[in-house]
């Protein structure tokens, strides 16, 4: 057929499958990485706590809830979405949670009711920015403040004390590891990062998440169907989530109706940093998963160093818009 | 070639590379104040690298610019400007939410007097009163104060010279102008070009389409692989030597021409489609086998019925059968699923995910078949994304690389493959050849022939008049929304094509079913 050209096909050679180090380097977790370690360096030899056990699973422990709600994060903003009712929904589920079991109903069926909630949430999220057509930016602007609303308004403002020990367990637990005890929030923090990652680069349900956020038109012309991508999308952020909000909860022992008040920013924050990308198309769990440990270490660091809590955001953002200005100084080179 | 007298610019020796790639080698360019050079050549040729030196966007590695006999040296865009060269792009530099008037006058707009002046308040009438004057020396019929966004593409570009002329251009590069545009619209540019060069503005012109440049050009130039490789006053040039010139070989004399194929049982029918404002009443049938061309000016409603067709829009009424039975499409879900392709008219936009690799573009609808459970098999899409590279002969240094990284001709290729991949029994390709060099279109007309020789039937919207005629079996002729007629091959030509679709004839001849296709 190809009667006009020189070029021939043949030059299309596979790409070697190895990973090399140029490779590493390239990519997008490489940075924040980086950065992460450069602070547990610098920790580790400025203080004598930082690199205790204790303190390592302390950070571990407070990080799982932001890093669970991370994964679903990631997965939204590839669509080039956002997800600003986290925060609200870690709240209401964890609530929900504890609601139940203030009733006497056993924790397994709670649980459940704690999840269901975040997906319900969520799903809603995704109905309002599809069906409804609203920007996710306004969508969810309101299910935070629906979401948080109802917290106040279930509670009368009063937190739910005294859950039961069998609940509480699932957040305070360590399981004996070798001679460590591993926080049960962190395993089930890893589980899940694993399975999203699975899902997001091994699925064709993830391959389709990544298509609509490189181009809707595109995917949608291509017979995909983009409304139900994005459903599952803020379905699955709302879920996951609530995995956390319930965690949180149980490693509280207490649900109070401002529980994580203002988390949906840690969580955004931790999807950027970890190379995602607010023009959709771009980012990794692994990144974001990086990117809550660099929050939540930051956080611990701070304390330990002695500079004052009041100062922690103020290094917070510094270290966020640091991290994706060298983001794309590495986008940048040929 | 010796310089004239009135020699206004004149590039020497122009060197430029980029990593990888020398994009442009010792190449010597000219022009004269009111003259109309064409600067012509494949996709990768240099055109545009050269162009974009001449408006600042590229510094040259070396080489000499001289204006006016004055060596310069061009820092930046807004340099350019200030040395009165300016560039209309192929993609407008238009802000859609402001007014022509507003984008006239961008960044020197006039202030008001007195107090008004210190806090930089704009006067707005006097901006579009004079606004109103550069439209009237271009010849558009519109008003300063519309904003960008009501006008149409072909009054864009008006407004895109008439900001040139504001900042006083003597130079004005157009890049493919004409594009975006239908026939009658080509006319009106081309007058608007001649009188730019009655004020002695000169003008340069890249164009991929070889029949305009006989029509307005003085001299054409071409570069080939980023040299120059010849330079012919309009009055010594051929279409043959052109050619000869750009792709550095004899070109196939059959391109634009379909081979024969067997005309089957009806495949889709289409029957009184209505949608939108651009779509009325739309009946036709499309063969097994056939090429079915869609001809009409921009804005006939071409596009829109296409996507009433494959479900991208919602139609407001009429009936479509797919091989004798009805069929419900009302989304591209529905559509693909029937058997039908679309490749679309703005491949950057809607037929590709640039950001993505070529091989998961080319999976992209048939993404259920390369999976199992919902779990992708890597090695299936690796093989399928290879078949088609190779039959397609598509250019790419490996699967993996993102779409965005292939030239235009290579990307319209990948958007095919992904149809041909879904094994689709239509395709309804919608400018299948714009913007891509003379090789692939060539490339894309022989795979057209040859889909279509396979049993596949095609609906093929073209705003080039040759494509139409050379490539189709039937002609529709589409008019503010309407079929104005359908012509059989035998019975298209150019000027009949023309009076359908400007509505000076309508409704005489209407062939449909190509096996009536007898008229006086």
């Amino acid at each position: 057929m190809s009667t006009t050209n020189t070029a021939k096909s043949g030059d299309v050679q596979i790409g070697s499958r190895g990973t090399t180090w140029r490779e590493i380097v390239g990519r997008q977790e490489f940075g924040v990485a980086l950065i992460l370690l450069v602070i547990v360096v610098f920790l580790s030899f400025y203080t004598n706590t930082f690199l205790t056990s204790t303190n390592i699973f302390n950070i571990m422990r407070a990080f799982s809830w932001i890093a669970l709600s991370t994964f679903g994060q990631v997965m939204v903003i590839v669509t080039a979405g956002i997800d600003l009712s986290v925060g609200s929904v870690m709240g209401l589920s964890g609530l929900a949670s504890a609601m139940l079991l203030a009733e006497g109903i056993p924790v397994p069926i709670a649980v459940i009711g704690g999840l269901a909630t975040g997906f319900l949430v969520g799903f809603a999220n995704g109905l309002m920015i599809t069906k409804g057509r609203l920007p996710p930016f306004i969508a969810t602007l309101g299910t935070l403040l629906m979401a948080r609303g109802l917290c106040y308004g279930l509670t009368g403002g009063w937190p739910v004390r005294e859950l039961p020990e069998s609940f509480r367990y699932l957040g305070q637990h360590d399981i004996p590891i070798g001679t460590v005890g591993v926080p049960l929030p962190l395993i089930f923090t890893l589980v899940f990062a694993a399975i999203s990652s699975i899902f997001l680069t091994r699925t064709i349900w993830g391959y389709r998440i990544y298509a609509v956020g490189g181009s809707e038109t595109a995917t949608r012309l291509s017979g995909i169907n983009t409304d139900s991508v994005k459903i599952m999308v803020y379905s699955l952020c709302g879920l996951l989530t609530a995995i956390g909000g319930v965690l949180m909860t149980a490693r509280l022992g207490v649900a109070a109706p401002t529980a994580a008040d203002g988390y949906e920013l840690d969580v955004i924050a931790a999807a950027v940093v970890g190379g995602t990308s607010l023009m959709g198309g771009e980012g990794t769990i692994l990144g974001g998963l990086i990117g809550a440990l660099v929050m939540q270490v930051l956080r611990n660091g701070l304390v330990l160093v002695g500079i004052s809590a009041y100062w922690l955001q103020a290094v917070q953002g510094l270290v966020i818009v640091t991290a994706i200005m060298l983001d794309q100084l590495r986008k940048r080179r040929p | 070639m010796p310089e004239k007298q009135d020699t206004l610019l004149v590039m020497k020796e122009i060197s430029k590379s980029f990593p990888g790639v020398q994009a442009l080698k010792d190449v010597d360019f000219e022009v004269a104040a009111g003259e109309v050079v064409a600067l012509i050549g494949e996709n990768g040729a240099g055109k545009s690298t050269l162009m974009k030196i001449l408006c600042g966007a590229y510094r040259k590695d070396s080489g000499k610019i001289l204006l006016n006999g004055k060596e310069i040296e061009i820092e930046n865009p807004h340099h350019a400007q200030e040395l009165n060269i300016s560039i209309i792009y192929q993609e407008f530099n238009l802000t859609p939410n402001q007014s022509a008037a507003a984008n006239i006058f961008i960044t020197r707009e006039p202030r008001e007097r007195g107090v008004g002046r210190i806090l930089n308040f704009v006067d707005r009438r006097r901006m579009e009163k004079e606004a109103q004057m550069y439209l009237e020396r271009v010849g558009a019929r519109i008003s300063s104060s519309t904003l960008i966004q009501d006008l149409s593409v072909a009054a864009q570009q008006m407004v895109e010279v008439a900001k040139a002329l504001a900042v006083d251009a003597r130079i004005i590069i157009m890049d493919e102008p004409t594009s975006a545009l239908g026939e009658e619209e080509v006319d009106t540019l081309f007058g608007i070009i001649e009188s730019l060069k009655k004020q002695g503005i000169a003008v340069i012109f890249i164009t991929h389409r070889l029949e305009e440049v006989f029509h307005i050009a003085d001299r054409v130039v071409v570069l080939r692989d980023g040299r120059f490789v010849g330079g012919l006053p309009i009055q010594e040039a051929t279409t043959e030597a052109i050619i000869h010139l750009m792709v550095g070989r004899e070109l196939v004399a059959d391109m634009f021409q379909k081979k024969e194929a067997e005309i089957g049982a009806p495949l889709l029918e289409v029957r009184g489609l209505t949608g939108g404002d651009q779509v009325k009443d739309v009946s036709f049938t499309l063969h097994k086998g056939e090429i079915l061309g869609f001809a009409g000016l921009v804005g006939a409603g071409r596009t829109e019925t296409a996507r009433l067709i494959f479900g991208a829009d919602r139609k407001e009424s009429g009936e479509i059968l797919f091989e004798g039975t009805p069929v419900d499409i009302h989304s591209p879900v529905d559509a693909v699923r029937s058997g039908i392709g679309m490749v679309p008219e703005d491949r950057g936009l809607q037929g590709l995910i640039l950001m993505m690799a070529v091989s998961e573009n080319i999976v992209l609808p048939t993404l259920g078949e390369h999976a199992s459970f919902g779990w992708v098999q890597q090695g299936a899409i690796r093989e399928t994304a290879q078949e088609y590279v190779d039959k397609l002969s598509i250019r790419t240094p490996y699967l993996e690389q993102k779409a965005m990284f292939l030239s235009g001709g290579n990307q319209q290729k990948v958007v095919l493959a992904k149809w041909l991949a879904s094994d689709p029994k239509i395709l309804i390709m919608d400018e299948p050849t714009r913007g891509i060099d003379v090789g692939a279109k060539a490339e894309v007309h022989a795979l057209m022939s040859k889909l279509a020789a396979s049993g596949i039937g095609i609906i093929m919207i073209s705003s080039e008049l040759p494509e139409i005629l050379g490539m189709s079996d039937r002609v529709l002729v589409m008019s503010e929304g309407r079929v104005a007629a359908i012509l059989d091959r035998k019975v298209a030509t150019q000027e009949r094509i023309i009076a359908y679709a400007s509505g000076e004839l309508d409704n005489e001849i209407i062939l449909d079913g190509v096996s009536k296709g007898e008229v006086s």
